[in-house]
This record gives C-alpha cells, sequence and structure tokens, in this order.
C-alpha cells in the first residue's frame, strides 16, 4: 500500500470530479478536458501521466457493467481470529474470487464472487464451505439503487 | 436496452470485445488517443469514436472516464453500511439512500435470518473512519432513519483486490489491483 498521499488542487479536483463520469468522444479529448477546468491539454496529459505513475490513476476508459456476465455474489464467513490469515488466503486462492475483505463483525470475512454461470458459482462456494467447514453468507445482489461508482473528492 | 444505435450493434460483436479489452487496458495518454486505439484495431479514428459513443449508451459499461483509485488520494477508510428496512420500506430508504452523495452504492440482497437480519447493503468512503462516521450519522439525521436497525462494517485488512477485469468468455482475470473496483462489487 502507497504511503503517499497524493494531494489535489482546485482545478485537478474539478479535473477528477467532472471526468470520473464522462468521456469526451471528439479526436482531443484532453484538449476538452483542459478547457473545462482552466488547464492546456498538455497539462491534463502530464497530470495523468503524473497520476498514473504515482498509482492515482486506474485509467481513463470504461467500467464494465459485470452483472450482464455471468454469475456474481457477496459472500461472508465468520472466521476464528487464529484462522484468519489461513481461511484468507484459501478463499484468495480460487480465481473466482475478485475481492476479499477483512471487516469489523462476527462475520469477518468478506469477498466478492464472479463466474461465468451460477452452476460454477455454486460449485466454488460449495466447496469454500467443505473446505473451511464454517459458516457462509451467500448474498447475491436482488437490486441495485446506486450502480455509478464514481464518488465526489 | 438492446444496446442498438444507430449504426453499431453492440451486443455479441467481437470487434467491440476487442475494444472494450483494450478500455480496460486505458485510453493511451497523448494527444489522440483514439486515433492510437484505431491503429491497434486497424480502425479509423472516427470508427472508434463512433463505437465507443454507442458502447456508451449500451449497459455493457457502467460509466467512461477516469477511473481513479482513492487510496492514494487519502480516502483511506470504508465502511459497508447494512441496514435492516421492512420490506415495504425498502425500495423507497434504498431510493433515498442511493440519492445521497456520501453513498457510492447502493444495493438490496437477501436476509439470512437468523444469522443475518440485513437486506440493503451501501458503501461510505472517506479520508478517515470519524469521517466515515460522520457522513453515516449526517444522513440518519438527514432521512430520518434513526429507527432503522444499522451497522458499519468497517474494512480492515484487504487480502485481495482485482479490478475484476474479465476476458471475453467471461472469466474473471487476476489482474491490475484498483481498489475503486473493489467499492464498485461490493
Amino acid at each position: 500500500m502507497a504511503a503517499e498521499i497524493i494531494e489535489l488542487n482546485e482545478q485537478e479536483r474539478q479535473l477528477l470530479n467532472q471526468y470520473q463520469h464522462e468521456l469526451p468522444l471528439c479526436p482531443n479529448p484532453y484538449a476538452e478536458m483542459a478547457a473545462s477546468c482552466g488547464m492546456t491539454e498538455k497539462e491534463v496529459i502530464e497530470k495523468l501521466r503524473y497520476w498514473d505513475e504515482k498509482g492515482v490513476l486506474s485509467r481513463v476508459g470504461a467500467v464494465i457493467n459485470h452483472q450482464r456476465l455471468g454469475a456474481s455474489t457477496l459472500a461472508a464467513l465468520a472466521v476464528p481470529e487464529d484462522q484468519l490469515e489461513a481461511v484468507a488466503d484459501l478463499v484468495s486462492g480460487y480465481p473466482e474470487v475478485n475481492h476479499n475483505y477483512k471487516r469489523e463483525h462476527r462475520f469477518n470475512l468478506w469477498f466478492v464472487l464472479a463466474a461465468p454461470d451460477q452452476q460454477q458459482l455454486d460449485e466454488v462456494l460449495e466447496d469454500i464451505e467443505a473446505r473451511t467447514q464454517l459458516p457462509l453468507l451467500n448474498l447475491p445482489m436482488l437490486k441495485a439503487h446506486h450502480l455509478d461508482l464514481g464518488f465526489a473528492l | 436496452m438492446d444496446g442498438l444505435t444507430d449504426q453499431v450493434v453492440v451486443s455479441d460483436n467481437p470487434e467491440i470485445e476487442q475494444l472494450l479489452e483494450l478500455l480496460q487496458e486505458g485510453l493511451p495518454l497523448v494527444e489522440r488517443p483514439y486515433a492510437e486505439l484505431g491503429q491497434a484495431l486497424g480502425w479509423s479514428e472516427g470508427r472508434v469514436i463512433e463505437t465507443m459513443a454507442a458502447l456508451a449508451e449500451s449497459d455493457r459499461v457502467r460509466r467512461m472516464g477516469i477511473v481513479v483509485k482513492h487510496h492514494a488520494l487519502g480516502f483511506r477508510a470504508n465502511a459497508m453500511v447494512v441496514w435492516d428496512i421492512p420490506d415495504d420500506q425498502v425500495d423507497a430508504v434504498a431510493e433515498q439512500l442511493a440519492a445521497q452523495n456520501a453513498v457510492t452504492l447502493c444495493y438490496q440482497r437477501p436476509r439470512r435470518l437468523p444469522d443475518w437480519p440485513y437486506n440493503l447493503f451501501c458503501m461510505i468512503h472517506g479520508r478517515q473512519r470519524d469521517q466515515v462516521m460522520e457522513k453515516l450519522e449526517e444522513l440518519v439525521e438527514t432521512l430520518g432513519l434513526q429507527q432503522i436497525p444499522h451497522e458499519p462494517l468497517f474494512s480492515t485488512r484487504c487480502f485481495k483486490q482485482c479490478g475484476g477485469r474479465y476476458l471475453k468468455r467471461g472469466r474473471p482475470m487476476v489482474s491490475m489491483p484498483s481498489a475503486h473496483a473493489a467499492a464498485a462489487a461490493i
């Protein structure tokens, strides 16, 4: 984890806030971004490259709607503290697991799974339950109320 | 949504998949990024732009734009806040929660009684824990949710975090750590 925190000036904050949600679809998109934030095209490109180097920028591009593809769910396990490390490793070892976090709760290990189809997803969940012998919560999404994941900086 | 626009068919179009893969890598940081993408695909710049416009309208993408890693910008705290809302109110409360600035995601999920009474999940990010708690308190007050049982589950450690990028057949691919994508999926 990078310890360094990159600070933003007002122009930079405006650039990131505005263009998390839109991408100018014209031949010189960075020039259009620049114009709306009082920067030059060169400054925007250099800043984006700098952020890329510093780990601030994931990419300028698209966030795919995964719900369209295959099956996914959020799952949780209640893991005794002294087993957490080992169980977390076991869970992370599945390629179907995208994210795996410790959270403060009796159910303390939370992970997201995605598979090409429901059957494969169910098999992985059963496998995890069988291997860990721990109670597993399977909490598939029923309805999304806020799919847009950009947020104000 | 059928993914159709005037000219470009988005569904089941192998060329679209190629473009999507490149877009998950990111646009080149050069003056004419779409021209450069076009070179990689053997397309004209105009065709790349036109196709991206069609994609932006389709349900294949959630959004297009700058994707940042919030951790590096100092957003170090996140709580998954879970709520136990009466079934006949959950839609209405979810809509209200989703409209709040502090809330980045808002999903209904099933209860699993007796272990798990909560049916609505939302994410709140902040620089520190205190800031997340403040945002939550403000939200409870603004929306009058004092009577609704809820708990913030702060993440205290990340064991695995992938960008959730998919290969063409929809197999998850392990690559590109992204705090943002993690928040997205939860």
